[in-house]
């Protein structure tokens, strides 16, 4: 349990705290939806000092988690190919695909580089004409204006050596999904600030004018969600649903209208499979066309991705909210961040990495 | 990959007239970021870094204020990322 003086701002906390719990009438179920929320959330301890009558359920919001196992192993073969160097984000680095992960890869012989951006492996395709560069250009929204830009780059650069393997996600159709199934019982969203901090809030009018549906967009440190969660209330027990920004000191109503523009331009809609719970319609971007030569799907002619999940992760029950980690009889035994049995225990932004790092601290 | 990082723009090159790129400070790190979609960030300011790539102009306080919370929470791995993951 952490006390109140250990925030950054304790008074602020308190009075946020004492708001939800004058206010609060009923049980309400909330979804924050990105991963790095939910890390804040279970770091910072808020799940314990939150009133019983707010229930948190965790998202899907976190790319690590839901990139599809087959795609993973798509990203490996490749590595594993003659005269490819394989570049990716530090994230993906021991995510496991069917049998190895990126790292391991590296370690048989594979030349895998972990970067901080797709521009850097721009740069590394101009050093080695001799070489295939690819980025495995995993994320949502967040990380799409940079995967984006440097397709552009490196067709200005004139560069045949440059393509990214796109297993980009959106969050929208990923709420849509949440909601449309049967067993969901969220009534209202935390959404996700850096996400927006991009894409603007328009994409989510409609989501909660046709669900009817609150949504708040927050940044991730305790004071922002604290206030998120105010927010929902104060619409839920007045029986409202709008959108409203939190986080506008960091977020404009419209996002970046010149980074959506150069995702536009690049990107096109797809459907997508995302790990531990299936097909999501119009859930993804993939390459368009005008830049089948900077899409390594189409370059290196690979399928759809299909490899099998390992049947014991209840990933998929995690993932859209209606377990908790702790319902999984192999958390924090077989499956541990050292041997992990599924995503969401790999990554620290995975709600059953989240929770078994929680754990640990505390107990 | 997901947080945006704020930084502060210590110095802008010009590659070959056309692509911006700028030094931003992240507390003891120096990288390079794309302004490419910041057209008006000029240097000393605050920039919201997502993946090398400017994002948004933020002010002082913000972007200190998030900096901070963000190395504390252990968010800054990715400038690092064979130490993120
Ligand atoms: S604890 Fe492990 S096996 Fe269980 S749901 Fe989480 S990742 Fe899957």
């Amino acid at each position: 349990m952490k006390f109140l003086h250990e925030y950054r701002d304790p008074e602020l906390v308190q009075a946020y705290l004492s708001e939800i719990n004058d206010l609060i009438s009923q049980d309400w179920t909330l979804m924050e939806f990105c991963g790095g929320q939910t890390h804040s959330l279970v770091k910072n301890g808020l799940l314990d000092i939150l009133p019983e009558k707010i229930h948190m359920v965790h998202g899907p919001g976190c790319p690590v988690c839901v990139t599809p196992l087959g795609m993973i192993d798509q990203a490996i073969e490749l590595a594993m190919t003659k005269n490819v160097i394989l570049c990716s984000y530090g994230d993906m680095l021991r995510v496991p695909g069917s049998e190895k992960s990126l790292l391991e890869a590296r370690g048989a012989g594979g030349d895998v580089r972990f970067l901080y951006s797709p521009m850097e492996a721009v740069k590394i395709a101009q050093q080695n004409p001799d070489k295939e560069v690819i980025f495995f250009a995993v994320g949502f929204e967040t990380t799409a204006p940079a995967n984006a830009l440097s397709v552009l780059h490196a067709q200005q650069y004139g560069l045949r050596n440059y393509s990214i393997l796109s297993s980009h996600i959106l969050v929208p159709p990923a709420m849509e999904a949440v909601l449309d199934d049967e067993k969901s019982q969220i009534q209202g969203f935390i959404g996700a600030g850096n996400v927006c901090s991009v894409m603007g809030l328009e994409a989510y009018e409609d989501i909660v004018l046709r669900r009817e549906i609150p949504l708040v967009v927050t940044g991730f440190e305790p004071v922002d969600l604290l206030q998120g969660i105010l927010m929902l209330v104060q619409q839920l027990e007045a029986g409202e649903a709008k959108l409203e920004n939190q986080y506008a000191r960091v977020v404009p109503w419209d996002g970046n209208p010149m980074a959506k523009q150069v995702i536009q331009k690049v990107f096109e809609i797809t459907d997508r499979e995302w790990r531990g719970i299936g097909v999501l319609p119009n859930s993804g971007w993939r390459v368009r066309p005008e830049y089948k030569d900077f899409d390594a799907t189409r370059k290196f002619g690979l399928g759809a991705p299909a490899a099998k999940e390992n049947g014991e992760c209840i990933a998929g029950e995690i993932l859209t909210g209606q377990k908790k980690p702790k319902d999984c009889p192999h958390f924090g035994k077989r499956c541990n961040p050292v041997t992990p049995l599924g995503a969401p225990m790999v990554s620290s932004e995975g709600a059953c990495a989240a929770y078994y790092h929680f754990t640990e601290a505390f107990s | 990959m997901c947080l945006a990082i704020p930084g502060k723009i210590k110095s802008i090159t010009s590659t070959d007239g056309m692509i911006r790129t700028a030094k931003v400070v992240f507390g003891n790190i120096i990288k390079e970021a794309f302004l490419d979609m910041v057209p008006n960030a000029k240097e000393g300011d605050y920039v919201l870094v997502h993946a090398g790539v400017a994002i948004n102009v933020v002010n002082e306080l913000e972007a200190k204020r998030t900096f901070s919370y963000l190395k504390r929470y252990g968010g800054l791995e990715d400038l690092i990322p064979e130490k993120a993951g």
